[in-house]
């Protein structure tokens, strides 16, 4: 299939903007040209003008749901919901029923996702088996089976020993250990950020020392090892404060934002409507502006969205049964120019940077993912109306689930075609398969 | 008024109609047969989640003294054994024609989650460490009689509450600070910092570590139950260090300036932080509680399904 995309303004890693024609055929971009110049005929042909033409966006952090809970999202309802997003390659979670601690469980995930043929889908391994905490996972098998990205993420790896003895393990294989950090034993029941609200809401408190705690930690167990590390999803001021140092002391350490964490505020919970409920907890207004700092000096070099699907007789439990997590596939990209771009925080290509090129880079899939848009290169790419206004709308997603909590939200910044492997797998906005 | 969910959504105004209400509940309980037909064909249903038994009976007294139907749901019979999800509960006993639900949970929120699920009113009687919004108006007006006092947006104005125990884990503390500050009392929150919530700036009290500190001070001690199980919790080291700091005992008890009041929500841990039998101090109005919690749940059942006839149906 080949493809022309006339129109748009290319941001990528090495320009800020630069109007060009792209012309797309089979898997490659084949030709970048000065607007309006003769390109051969394609098979398709799409005005832009107005639009940014980008590499395709990377999520370091989806929850798939299958195999297990297919109920709430299978690897093609999450794909779908990615491409509409604008990513052409999302991480899956590996906290599945059974985990990914097993080649045969990691080879599904790989091949469910070719199936879908709407991103790629970059299957994580568990740190440790059961994601239990207890025995090392078998990293070498299942980096051979193509996993270079692992976690047990919805659980931090508890033990102080395991967690050095993961690290030294890791070293030696080139994959990269991301934490989920919460000491569980601060934790135990919480619903919400401890905080004055949670204090007048009568819900059982996250602290943010539960989160802190254990990224102090697992820095110094990267000073120890030498081994690279990446933080999921973090919360507070202290964790980006924590990562900066990490960072000018020299030490190979990464991190991600989550984008409600940079959108939404513990107060969400006043109304008791358990979509809010998530973990890590969101935070407080100072929190907020913490990280949307860190995203904008280089802190944090990843918005990933934790997207995290519940089917609605799950989720809509009193709020001590309630699963956490909300979706965020089809929003990351509307949220990151909202809250970063449009408030002048950062600029457009330090968002791109943050949702395609880094996260590509930390995941290891930098030879095909958040490439430069230039001949020669892989056709993963996304394109997007910077300024389009939409509402969001929990009823129209992709996603199994609906546990939105940007429902009547309007956002600014609307994906409206994605090119994954040189095909148009989103166009106007609808996907394609 | 369609709900009766916490202190602040009905606010002062609120608080002073339903205590006023209370009190014309309150004579009808004086009367020889103490029942009228002010709700004959409504349904009350209670749909307890958490075990209660005063509570439960105190507002189904309420509701036949009012001719209502009542319907009751404990969960040690119900259907939740089997898996069915709360909106499902609260969806079959809409289906049966409800026109009130009086709900406890033992998570914060539900309440306002079931809102979602049925048209009928909501009455809250304890959602986890939230609201108990009735327990609160029957300690109202508990001290409005003690006192001789008539309720109005600044009937408590000097008035010293202390408010003593496990503050962290009571909707009852919760629901006794809005309302007793809201009607201009003074509130002073006592025990040690595990028991105290994460954080109580925005609060309209002050904290005290003792209760010693407080005694000659205040005209209302407020006792709060102490949970046995918050000593697995590493909240406090034995009940018997947390009773010889904060529980009220005979010596304690000789120290409230003349006329102060002694309340508890109930039940009451004799021997923890009850040392002295209540029905032996001349200022114990726990009984009083428990008599006026009867009109107070009266009162907002007239409240939410008597209007809008407004009276009482002939």
């Amino acid at each position: 299939m080949s493809i022309t995309i006339r129109g748009g303004s290319i941001v990528d890693a090495s320009t800020e903007s630069r109007r060009a024609d792209v012309r797309v055929d089979g898997d490659r971009i084949v030709a970048v040209v000065a607007p309006g110049a003769a390109l051969p005929s394609s098979d398709l042909e799409i005005d832009v003008s107005g639009c940014v033409i980008a590499p395709g966006l990377v999520d370091l952090h989806a929850h798939l749901r299958e195999p297990g809970r297919e109920e709430s999202e299978t690897i093609e309802t999450g794909s779908r919901a990615a491409a509409l997003g604008g990513f052409t390659a999302i991480v899956a979670m590996p906290n599945t029923e059974p985990p990914h601690d097993s080649r045969p469980v990691v080879e599904f995930v790989r091949e469910q996702g070719r199936r879908a043929g709407l991103c790629e889908v970059l299957p994580s391994g568990c740190i440790t088996v059961g994601r239990a905490g207890e025995v090392l996972a078998p990293y070498a098998e299942l980096r051979e089976a193509g996993v270079r990205f692992f976690t047990d993420d919805g659980n931090g790896v508890q033990d102080p020993l395991l967690m050095r003895r993961a690290l030294e393990y890791a070293r030696d294989l080139d994959i990269v250990l991301a934490q989920h950090c919460e000491v569980a034993s601060l934790t135990k029941g919480a619903v919400m950020h401890e905080g004055a609200c949670c204090s007048r809401l009568g819900l059982p408190g996250w602290p943010s020392l539960a989160e802190e705690l254990m990224v102090h930690r697992d820095i110094e167990l990267c000073r120890l090892t030498g081994a690279t590390m990446h933080f999921l999803h973090l919360s507070t001021a202290r964790s980006v404060e924590l990562v900066r140092r990490a960072k000018a002391d020299g030490l190979p350490v990464s991190a991600e934002v989550a984008p409600h964490h940079v959108s939404l505020t513990d107060e969400m919970l006043s109304g008791f409507d358990p979509v809010f409920k998530v973990n890590p907890p969101l935070r407080t207004a100072a929190d907020i502006a913490a990280l949307k700092v860190g995203l904008a000096d280089g802190t944090i070099d990843a918005i990933a969205t934790d997207h995290a699907p519940h089917a609605p007789h799950l989720k809509e439990q009193p709020l001590d049964q309630a699963p956490p997590g909300m979706l965020g596939l089809e929003t990351a990209l509307a949220i990151a120019i909202t809250e970063l771009v449009d408030t002048g925080l950062v600029s457009l290509q330090g968002v791109l940077a943050a949702l395609s090129w880094n996260p590509a880079r930390i995941a290891r899939v930098e030879d095909r993912h958040g490439r430069p848009v230039t001949e020669g290169e892989p056709a993963n790419l996304v394109v997007f109306d910077p300024t389009a206004e939409w509402v969001v709308d929990r009823n129209r997603s992709a996603s199994r689930s609906s546990n939105n909590p940007y429902h009547g939200r309007v956002l600014r910044g609307r994906v409206r075609h994605t090119i994954f492997a040189g095909h148009a797998v989103v166009v106007e906005g609808e996907a394609r398969r | 008024m369609k709900h009766l969910r916490s202190i602040p959504e009905i606010g002062p105004d609120g608080i002073v109609r339903l205590l006023e209400i209370s009190r014309r509940m309150a004579e009808v309980n004086r009367r020889p047969v103490p029942k009228v037909p002010a709700l004959v064909g409504r349904t009350v249903a209670s749909l307890f989640f958490e075990d209660s038994t005063r509570t439960r009976l105190s507002f189904e007294t309420a509701a036949r003294r009012l001719s209502a139907d009542t319907m009751t749901f404990s969960v040690s019979t119900s259907s939740v054994n089997k898996g069915e999800s709360l909106r499902d509960t609260v969806e079959t006993l809409d289906a049966m024609g409800v026109a009130a639900f009086v709900v406890r949970h033992r998570s914060s929120g539900v309440p306002w989650q079931m809102e979602n699920w049925t048209n009928a009113s909501i009455v809250n009687a304890g959602d986890g460490w939230h609201q108990h919004p009735t327990q609160a108006l029957l300690d109202l007006l508990t001290v409005h009689d003690r006192f001789g006092l008539d309720p109005s947006l600044s009937s408590l104005r000097g008035i010293r509450v202390a408010i003593v125990g496990d503050v962290k884990h009571s909707r009852v503390a919760r629901s006794d600070v809005q309302a007793f500050t809201m009607l201009g009392a003074d509130v002073v929150l006592v025990g040690p910092a595990t028991l105290m919530p994460p954080e109580v700036d925005g609060w309209p009290v002050s904290i005290a570590g003792s209760i010693d500190d407080v005694l000659g001070e205040v005209d209302v001690l407020y006792m709060l139950r102490m949970q046995r199980e918050r000593m697995n919790e590493a909240l406090v080291p034995s009940m018997a260090e947390y009773g010889s700091r904060f529980a009220l005992d005979a010596r304690r008890a000789a120290l409230l300036k003349p006329g102060a009041i002694v309340m508890h929500p109930g039940p009451m841990n004799r021997g923890i932080e009850m040392q002295v039998d209540p029905t032996l101090l001349p200022g114990s109005a726990i009984a009083d509680q428990v008599a006026n919690g009867i009109a107070v749940r009266m009162a907002v059942l007239f409240d939410l399904l008597g209007q809008p006839e407004g009276g009482i149906p002939s």
